[in-house]
């Protein structure tokens, strides 16, 4: 293994502290229990949103942190869900009165977590589940499918309306059309090392790639060839439109994630070759977010992400943002 | 069954448990890591040690410590020390053991069982998981049905405790063969068929510990 590392230990501790120097004018790191907030109170009657969850995919969900986003969140040990003591005094750090949001990823570990954290905390809340991978099937006596990068535009549009004062119900409704309206399909070509095991989560060939890869190295839907990237790029799209049932002429935001180890040189050509087909497709791109926001380590490959859009979406998208990973209109 | 009114389940029980646990764990964790590599991230070993590691370095604040009281500081220190799946179930059964009734008596074998059935059926809740889903709970929950047997019968305890051994290490076994349905493995789908499934194998190796110096004591 070869990673900026000190001591295995305390490689989280020491990761957030950097975090929190790096971004002193946003966001402050609490520690034992550990989570990040905003620099600033939150004001009266804004809804508070938390969200949080393994580390390992930053910059979700610390680099989220901010105006316009999320107002706190609890970082767990690497690709382990945090505790429900990080959600219960990031609660209570955070919430003025108006609530809190939780925005939690479907994994079993983390709905766990930030239930009992939930069930901790005395003030009112609520929360929202991302299910925004289409590679895993869905059913109601299956875990489901998983909460992937869509959880960065649940966060965003989510965030926006809070801080325009939306009430805790309408933030949960939001939440959940946009998770709804959002499908994601990602592959790896590479495996990543989590730092405590000290070696690759799993073993892929050269000229391999798995198609489906969730967000920590867990195996997708296949093991296949490497091909062509508009080749890769079509099934991937496939599997979303399948989802989504987009019609012609729908607008749509389309995100293409990094999970870490793929340059942003490559990102940009996955944007031109879903763009292309998208467009033989009669579907419209109104927005667009290309980059490394929900990683996995250092793994390579990327995710496509496509979220129909409506007037609401669309306005609390382009609403000012201000975070460490995210700034734009202040 | 036939119960031996001494101390089960007293704090220095707990705690000597723990040390125990901790050796077999310790032994086996580069298995454990690799079953969870193959359907899982790998960081179900990481997550036992560390909690028995927490568990452990609690003995001097929990030892003259009434039992609930005890129960309920490993409870936090599980919930708040190990993270993931593990660190929610295994916390939520040391929550709910320590509300069974009636813990500042002497705890005799059948309210021990009573305590371990009713941690096991809290875990079941909170994970909403059920036997044959491909989890430590194709363990656990046959053997919370044999202690709830085991309770109102006249079987010799050490026995009794043989038949769990044997249970908990068959059903461990069995999940070699299953789908999974619940957790990360459940992302396999037929992949993840052929591998035993590490929170069973760790879940076995615990039982199996606390059987084996029950018998021999």
């Amino acid at each position: 293994m070869k990673k900026f590392i000190n001591n295995v230990d305390d490689f989280l501790k020491e990761s957030l502290s950097g975090f929190g120097k790096a971004h002193s004018d946003i966001i402050k790191v609490n520690f034992e229990p550990n989570f990040i907030s905003r620099k600033t109170k939150t004001k009266e009657g804004k809804v508070s949103l938390i969200s949080g969850g393994g580390s390992g995919h930053e910059p979700m969900h610390g680099g989220f942190v901010g105006h316009g986003m999320l107002d706190a969140a609890c970082p767990g040990f690497v690709f382990s869900a945090p505790t429900p003591d990080q959600m219960q005094a990031a609660a209570e750090h955070v919430d003025s009165g108006a609530g809190v949001l939780f925005i939690v990823k479907n994994y079993s570990g983390d709905i766990m977590n930030f239930q009992m954290g939930a069930e901790m905390y005395s003030g009112k809340n609520d929360s929202i589940i991302t299910n925004d991978d289409v590679a895993v099937e869905d059913s109601t006596f299956t875990t489901g499918r998983r909460g992937v990068a869509a959880t960065v535009l649940v966060e965003k549009i989510v965030g926006s309306l809070a801080e325009n004062g939306g009430s805790l119900e309408e933030c949960k409704k939001l939440g959940e059309k946009v998770n709804k309206n959002s499908g994601t399909m990602g592959v790896a070509f590479s495996s990543c090392t989590v730092p405590a095991a000290g070696k690759p989560t799993f073993d892929i060939g050269n000229d391999e790639m798995e198609f489906g890869v969730g967000i920590h190295g867990e195996p997708g839907r296949k093991r296949e060839k490497i091909q062509p990237s508009k080749k890769i790029v079509n099934n991937m799209l496939e599997a979303i439109l399948d989802d989504l049932k987009l019609q012609k002429n729908e607008k749509t935001l389309l995100f293409i994630n990094g999970m870490g180890g793929t340059p942003l040189t490559e990102l940009y050509l996955v944007y031109d070759d879903a763009c292309e087909i998208l467009k033989s497709k009669g579907i419209e791109i109104t927005r667009s977010l290309v980059g490394n926001y929900c990683t996995s380590l250092e793994m390579q490959g990327a995710s496509v992400t496509l979220l129909k859009c409506d007037e609401e979406i669309l306005k609390n998208w382009d609403a000012p943002v201000h975070t460490a990973a995210m700034r734009w209109g202040m | 069954m036939i119960t031996e009114t001494k101390g089960y389940m007293s704090v220095s029980f707990l705690i000597s448990q723990a040390k125990n646990i901790q050796i077999v764990i310790d032994e086996n964790a580069a298995e454990i890591e690799a079953l969870d590599q193959n359907i899982g991230d790998g960081d179900h070993i990481f997550n036992v040690q560390r909690g028995l590691k927490l568990v452990v370095e609690l003995e001097n604040d929990i030892k003259n410590l009434p039992l609930q009281k005890s129960l309920n500081m490993i409870a936090m220190k599980v919930l708040s020390g190990i993270g993931g799946s593990s660190g929610a179930l295994f916390g939520t059964f040391f929550m709910s053991m320590a509300k069974t009734p009636d813990l500042d008596r002497n705890i005799d074998f059948n309210k021990a069982c009573e305590m371990v059935i009713k941690g096991i059926n809290a875990m079941k809740e909170r994970g909403k998981a059920d036997v044959g889903e491909k989890t430590m709970m194709d363990v656990l929950i046959p053997v919370s049905e044999k202690l709830n047997e085991l309770k109102s019968s006249n079987v010799d305890m050490k026995e009794g405790l043989s038949e769990i051994i044997k249970i908990a290490e068959d059903r461990m076994l069995s999940t070699k063969d299953m789908l999974a349905t619940k957790g990360r493995a459940s992302f396999l789908g037929e992949r993840a068929k052929g591998h035993i499934d590490p929170g069973a194998r760790s879940s076995q190796l615990i039982i199996d510990t606390i059987c084996k110096s029950l018998i021999n004591k």
